[in-house]
């Protein structure tokens, strides 16, 4: 009945719809990111660069990058090979495959963190043979790489998938019967069907990497100027009593972030006028 | 901080791979030192590194750059557990630095090492009340009245509130002629008067003064200086309690990472420094209480005087007091109930 009338009604519905919508979005999404600018900027111009220039936030800056481009890496090779694999193949443990990659997504990011400090800490798991050798995992860059694959895992699998299975090999094969080697096939048919996928896939993740808190914070050990990324920063400064630069730094994330997200938006333009034009074509 | 201490220390300290890029030539002997810490202490140890960095320059000939890092102090004990490389350990009571030593990574006589039971400084515990005291809250048992609401953080997690839980309890038991059943009772009632309990010192000091909870903050008295300092005079006062308890913060190197990587010198010295006139007097500028008696007279005026008791003859020492009061099902499970 109700969505009778919501059809009848439409010319007011929807304008109503609208309107509520953008009002949620701008007092929930838009004020924070406002407020966050606000803040950064109270002490003028002078105390943000200052306080984006000193170097533990630099350190944070660009462990962060690191961090993020290591880890953006392996979740896009591990999501191509997972999505390729799920969406060609159907073998023994492909759905539980499927669950395991999702499993980030419901699990918390913190029990991804203790999941680290209990394999390779001291009293962990592998802990004496790491000590033994002297390598560090937790507490350095490599278990802070890890909890942030473990939280980013699944972005460019999902993307993927549902695209591939859609697709299907018919392309590939085609391509493998005309004679061309598998990494031809890849990089000819494969890469370039999934490209505009992959690339939101990769955008997304790298934004969920920059941002991670929980996981990270499990695992850092929060050493200044050496395995603070950008988010722990935040909150050190904020605990320090320098509210400026606390916000600083949090509007260097949050463009970062804005980055990410207008490069999605021109992609998925991109995108659209490339299958209209492919779609009308004969 | 000098510029160029600091550009030194960068080069000194980047990350392995950045460092290669960075690091100058140099014919000095470089070292890195990391002092695994509690909340509180972040402003006072942004003074005494640079100070002893120079100080240990002149005397040793070596740059030493000392790295920090700061949290709760029974998580920071427990991260050095799971394998942080601290060369030392200036946490906020000495049972989180007897958990290091019971798993083996610090010595067990290390409280023995260094003068004072190894605390360098010591604080107490005092309260921060809004301008004009408006709730009129003078002594433990304001805490307890219906109309007052109190700021302290977890037992369970920070070194602080151990310090604020013991203070309260033991003048419960005094006001209670040693009844133990009514100074349970007054802790339960104190405790429904707390609305949130943060994870640390720092986190329950920001909720009264900038999220404006509370009327009352049972803060070390450090930090409730550092609040008036930080947040402006005119917002909050310091309200001293007739008596309260001497909370002495240890120190101590860890001994299994500073034997591996050969920084036992510089980390001795580190530790000695606190002890020393400069490093007493840093402390004192940043509002602990120093142990020596030059410069505790020197800066006599700045601390209240107030009677102190302290842990060992009042609850027989920090492995007791944890058993009896912070241990699983122990008095603080007894009387904390979440959301009461």
């Amino acid at each position: 009945m109700s969505s009778v009338a919501l059809r009848t009604d439409g010319s007011l519905a929807r304008p109503i719809l609208i309107a509520l919508a953008m009002l949620v979005a701008g007092v929930v999404l838009g004020l924070p990111l406002a407020i966050v600018l606000v803040e950064a900027f109270a002490r003028g111009p002078g105390t943000y660069l200052a306080a984006l220039v000193d170097p533990d936030t630099i350190d944070a800056i660009a462990l962060t990058l690191i961090v993020a481009l290591c880890s953006v890496s392996v979740t896009t090779v591990f999501g191509i090979a997972a999505a390729w694999c799920i969406a060609r193949f159907t073998f023994r443990g492909r759905s539980l495959l499927l669950t395991l990659i999702d499993l980030p997504f419901s699990v918390s990011p913190v029990i991804a963190g203790l999941v680290q400090v209990l394999l390779f800490g001291r009293r962990g798991w592998l802990g004496p043979f790491l000590a033994a050798h002297d390598v560090r995992i937790v507490f350095a860059l490599p278990g802070i790489v890890l909890a942030t694959v473990f939280v980013t895992l699944p972005f460019v699998a999902r993307e993927l998938m549902p695209l591939m299975q859609e697709q299907g090999a018919e392309e590939e094969e085609a391509a493998l019967s005309l004679g061309a080697s598998g990494w031809q096939t890849f990089r000819r048919v494969t890469l370039p069907n999934i490209r505009f996928a992959l690339l939101t896939g990769v955008l997304l993740a790298n934004a969920r990497a920059m941002g991670e808190f929980g996981a990270v914070s499990v695992v850092s050990g929060h050493i200044r100027g050496a395995t603070n990324t950008m988010p722990l920063q935040v909150e050190i400064l904020f605990n320090d009593y320098q509210i400026e630069a606390a916000f600083a730094v949090a509007s260097v994330l949050a463009l970062l972030a804005l980055v990410t997200l207008g490069l999605k938006l021109a992609l998925e333009r991109r995108q659209s006028v490339l299958l209209t034009t492919k779609g009308s074509a004969p | 901080m000098p510029p160029t201490t600091r550009l030194t220390r960068r080069a000194a300290l980047a990350l392995p791979a950045a460092a290669a890029l960075v690091r100058p030539a140099a014919a000095r002997t470089r070292g890195e030192l990391m002092n695994v810490s509690y909340d509180p202490t972040r402003e006072l140890y942004r003074r005494i590194n640079p100070a002893f960095s120079e100080t240990y320059a002149r005397a040793a000939d070596a740059d030493i750059a000392v790295r920090m890092s700061h949290g709760g102090s029974g998580a920071q004990a427990r991260s050095v557990i799971d394998g942080l490389d601290a060369d030392v350990v200036t946490l906020a009571l000495a049972h989180d630095i007897d958990a290091i030593a019971a798993a083996g990574r610090i010595a067990p006589n290390w409280q023995s090492r260094l003068p004072d039971n190894a605390s360098p400084y010591t604080s107490t515990i005092v309260f921060l009340v809004r301008t004009g005291n408006p709730k009129k809250i003078e002594n433990w048992d304001d805490l307890t009245r219906a109309d007052v609401q109190v700021i302290t953080p977890n037992p369970k997690t920070s070194g602080g509130a151990r310090w604020n839980f013991l203070a309260a309890y033991a003048w419960a038991l005094d006001t209670a002629m040693g009844n133990e059943v009514r100074a349970k009772a007054f802790m339960q009632r104190l405790f429904h008067n707390v609305p949130v309990l943060d994870t640390g010192a720092r986190g329950a000091t920001l909720t009264f003064t900038r999220r404006g909870l509370g009327d009352v903050l049972l803060a070390w008295e450090n930090e409730a200086f550092l609040a008036l300092k930080e947040e402006g005079a005119g917002a909050f006062q310091i309200v001293v309690p007739p008596v309260s308890i001497l909370a002495e913060p240890p120190v101590a190197v860890v001994d299994q990472v500073v034997d591996r990587r050969g920084t036992r010198k510089a980390a001795q010295a580190y530790l000695e420094f606190l002890y020393s006139p400069e490093g007493q007097e840093i402390c004192a500028r940043n509002y602990y209480r120093p142990r020596m008696k030059t410069v505790a007279d020197k800066f006599q005026d700045l601390f209240p005087k107030l009677k102190l008791f302290n842990i060992d003859e009042r609850f027989g020492g920090w492995a007791r007091a944890h058993a009896t009061f912070f241990a699983d099902g122990a008095i603080f499970d007894q009387v904390y109930q979440p959301g009461g």
